[in-house]
Formats: C-alpha cells, sequence, structure tokens
C-alpha cells in the first residue's frame, strides 16, 4: 500500500519531539516569564532616579541579550549545515533566525519606549540602538529570501550564504555607527548594579532563555512539518495517488 | 600554470559581459539617465541654497550609485538566466569563483564609468570645488565602488534567480552596505571639505578593512550560492 499524506507527515516528525516533555517545558518557561515579572514588579525596588521606570530594563536586558545568542545559534546551525549539508541543520538555522528576529524586534521596541522617557525622543541614533536596528533588517532580508525561494536546497544553501555574511558584518556595523556618533550608555556588570537588580535581571534572563528555546524547537517542529508535507505533496504528484 | 588559466577565465567571463553591454547599450545609457535623473531630484530635496547642497552632495552621490547600482548588478546574470546559459557556464570546467570574479569586474568597469559620470554632474549641479586632496577622494570613490560592487554582484546572483528579485536584492543588500555607505560618505565629506577633523582616514581604513573581509567572503560563499 502506498503512503498517503498524512502518515508521510507523521513519520518524518521525530516521535520524542511530540512528546508530552516539552509541553511542560512550555509551560514551565511561561510560569517562570510570569514569575520573573511578578518579581520584577512587586519585590524589586524603584530605582532612586528614574523610579519605576528602571523595570523596562528587566526586559529590554534580557531581551537583547537573547537576541544575540539566537543569532549565534544561527550562525552555528548555517556553518554546519554547509559543512554536513544536513536538512536538520538548515531548519534548525532557520527557526532560530525567526525567534532571534522577534527578539530583536522586542528589544528596539522596549529600548524606544525607554529612549523617549529618559533622553526625550523615540530614536536617537546611537550607535548600538542603530546597529541592532541593522541587524534586524538584515534578518528581515534572510526571512524574506526564505520566503521567496521555493526550492528546498536552493533555499538552504542560500539562507546559509546568507545568515553567514550577515554574521560577519555585525561587528563591522557596530564600529562603523559608534565612530559616527554615541550615546548609549556603556555595558553594566553585576559589579556596578545594585544585588537587588541582578537578580531579577538574572531571573528574567532565564525566563527568556528558555522561551528561546521553547519557540526555537516549535519552529523547528512546525518547518518539519511543512518539509514533509511538500515530500508528502511530491510523492503524492508522482505517485498519482 | 593553473592561475593562468584561472585569470583567463576570469577575463574571459568579463569580455563577454562587457561585449553584451557595449552591443546594447540600452542598458548603460537607462543607468545613466536614471542616475542623473536621481541626482536632480536630490538637488530638489536638499537645495536650492549652495551651503546646504554642498553639505549633502557626498551623501546623495554615494546614494545615486547605489539606486542605480542595483539595477547593474541583477542586469549582470538576467541575459543568461533568459537564455538558460547559466547551466552551461557552470558546465565548463575550472573553478566557480573565476565565473563571480569575471562578473564582478565586468559590473566595477558598468559602475566605474557611470561614476565618472555622476561625479562630473553632481560637482556641477552641487556646485562642489574639486578638493586639494582630489587624490584621496578618488581613493575613497574606488574602495568604496569596489565594496558594493563584490557585495551587489554576490546578492544579485541569488536575488535574480528568485520570484521578486526587484524587491530582493535591495532587501538583502542595502543593510550589509550600511558600514560601507558611512564610511564611503563620511570619508567623501570629510575630504570635500577640506578634513580639518583628520577623520577622512579612519573611514578609509574601515572601507579598506571592509573591501578585503567582504571580497574573501563572497568569492569563498559563491559556490554555494551559484551551484544551488
Amino acid at each position: 500500500m502506498k503512503p498517503d499524506g498524512a502518515t508521510v507527515i507523521a513519520d518524518a516528525v521525530p516521535p520524542a519531539s511530540r512528546s508530552i516533555r516539552w509541553r511542560w517545558f512550555g509551560a514551565f518557561a511561561l510560569l517562570f516569564l510570569i514569575g520573573a515579572q511578578l518579581y520584577g514588579l512587586l519585590r524589586s525596588p524603584p530605582d532612586r532616579d528614574m523610579g519605576q521606570l528602571q523595570k523596562i530594563m528587566y526586559v529590554h536586558v534580557p531581551a537583547a541579550w537573547i537576541m544575540s545568542l539566537t543569532f549565534v545559534v544561527v550562525l552555528f546551525y548555517s556553518v554546519r549545515y554547509l559543512w554536513r549539508g544536513r536538512e536538520a541543520d538548515d531548519l534548525l538555522a532557520a527557526s532560530a533566525a525567526e525567534v532571534g528576529t522577534t527578539f530583536n524586534g522586542l528589544t528596539l521596541v522596549l529600548g524606544m519606549i525607554w529612549a523617549r522617557l529618559t533622553w526625550g525622543v523615540w530614536w536617537a541614533w546611537d550607535a548600538r540602538v542603530t546597529s541592532t536596528l541593522v541587524l534586524f533588517l538584515i534578518f528581515v532580508g534572510y526571512l524574506s529570501l526564505r520566503a521567496l525561494v521555493d526550492e528546498p536546497q536552493r533555499r538552504a544553501q542560500w539562507s546559509a550564504a546568507v545568515g553567514i555574511l550577515g554574521a560577519i558584518n555585525v561587528p563591522i556595523v557596530y564600529m562603523s555607527v559608534r565612530w559616527w556618533r554615541t550615546l548609549h550608555q556603556v555595558q553594566s556588570s553585576p559589579a556596578t548594579v545594585d544585588p537587588v537588580y541582578v537578580l531579577s535581571l538574572r531571573l528574567n534572563s532565564f525566563a527568556f532563555l528558555f522561551l528561546m528555546i521553547y519557540f526555537i524547537h516549535r519552529r523547528y517542529e512546525a518547518a518539519l512539518l511543512s518539509r514533509a508535507a511538500e515530500h508528502a505533496a511530491e510523492a503524492v504528484a508522482l505517485g498519482g495517488r | 600554470m593553473t592561475w593562468r588559466d584561472d585569470w583567463r577565465r576570469v577575463r574571459a567571463i568579463a569580455w563577454k559581459d562587457l561585449t553584451t553591454e557595449r552591443r546594447s547599450k540600452a542598458g548603460f545609457n537607462g543607468v545613466v539617465a536614471l542616475a542623473v535623473t536621481m541626482l536632480v531630484l536630490f538637488g530638489f530635496a536638499l537645495g536650492p541654497g549652495a551651503g546646504a547642497l554642498r553639505d549633502a552632495a557626498a551623501g546623495a552621490l554615494w546614494l545615486t550609485v547605489l539606486f542605480s547600482g542595483v539595477l547593474a548588478f541583477n542586469r549582470s546574470y538576467q541575459v543568461e538566466l533568459e537564455t538558460g546559459a547559466l547551466e552551461q557556464l557552470l558546465l565548463y570546467p575550472g573553478p566557480r569563483w573565476t565565473i563571480f570574479t569575471g562578473k564582478l569586474l565586468a559590473n566595477l568597469a558598468f559602475v566605474a564609468l557611470m561614476l565618472v559620470i555622476v561625479v562630473f554632474v553632481g560637482m556641477l549641479l552641487f556646485q562642489v570645488e574639486v578638493p586639494v586632496a582630489w587624490a584621496r577622494l578618488l581613493a575613497v570613490l574606488a574602495l568604496g565602488t569596489v565594496g558594493m560592487v563584490s557585495m551587489g554582484t554576490f546578492y544579485a546572483a541569488m536575488a535574480s534567480r528568485s520570484r521578486a528579485r526587484e524587491v530582493l536584492l535591495p532587501l538583502l543588500l542595502f543593510p550589509m552596505l550600511v558600514p560601507l555607505l558611512l564610511a564611503a560618505m563620511q570619508a567623501s565629506k570629510a575630504l570635500l571639505t577640506g578634513d580639518m577633523m583628520q577623520e577622512a582616514g579612519a573611514w578609509t581604513k574601515l572601507l579598506m578593512a571592509y573591501d578585503i573581509i567582504f571580497l574573501v567572503a563572497t568569492h569563498l560563499a559563491f559556490e554555494h550560492v551559484i551551484e544551488a
């Protein structure tokens, strides 16, 4: 008996990824996020100068960290795809790029709200803000390329090349914009930040990290399914079912 | 003597592209006409005060070259795609990067010729004098063009073979060119205004670094892009 579309799709997705464990992990990530927000909003004290406004930092800074981490994941899987040519690596790179672009957008929006209230303008053309925006645009290009190329192997090869070149460009963009003009405060470290704020930052960073892993996994699952659907459609077309 | 063979391949590809361009001429003339029109439009947006025009001249010039260049990059693959010649080009023996270098050189000649006209017309329209450091300005123009054309030729290899190529090429290319454009604009502006702050040197170094990094990266990545 020839397999129909549904069984082809079911076979293509490893059963482990459909397991109940990932669902529990998703629920855990969400609860952790809610907990971190509650702690940040209710327990941690307002800043002496900025008051409650400072609490945007609890989400803005972790979003930026997780965004950078996600793009490292994109670079890793893009290089591995070109090296070994496995489809799974391409799909993981694509999933990470989508999640990274989302966190990138979140970082920008939160940063803009912060900028409006502290610097007085929505957009200050500061070095880090501007290079974050350029990074966002580079990955919007990456995702558009994926959307506009249908042939899977071509899409994979091209987006790996675009992802790697984009990653190479990030430090150069940052340096060029910093020379151009700068205003952003220097990075803080746990040594310069009061311990009560550090805990809230750490909680939020882990909440975002768990969410990122969960999102990438879900996107990867969806990508596997849509690839399987493409395979199934091909098989059905060729088999004349 | 393999490098000599490779060089011959590069020359053959470049010569082929330039000959097609020279015999039709329609492409080049169209792009140059568009560039001049854009300079005039920039003049309307920024002028008519002579001071404002002079301050914005470097930026307007580079944006004009960028927007017109985008048309040239997609064109350089279009003729082959329309006639199905790209597959045959790939069947020839020899490394793939020679195809890229050949197309890059042809595009470089195309854009450089356009740049000469754009700079000349731009200096007239924006009332810019020839600066004392004209040789350094020429170097900045050359470095900026090399970086822009190598990235453009590389991304066009993908964009021209996808759906919606007119949209995809700028979408991929422009964000990648941000450091190059910033450096080229700032260096040109500094040199045109006498380089009081001594900043042109740093920007020129950034341009050189960008060119070297991405000339190498695009040559390495081209094989993966053209075969798929």
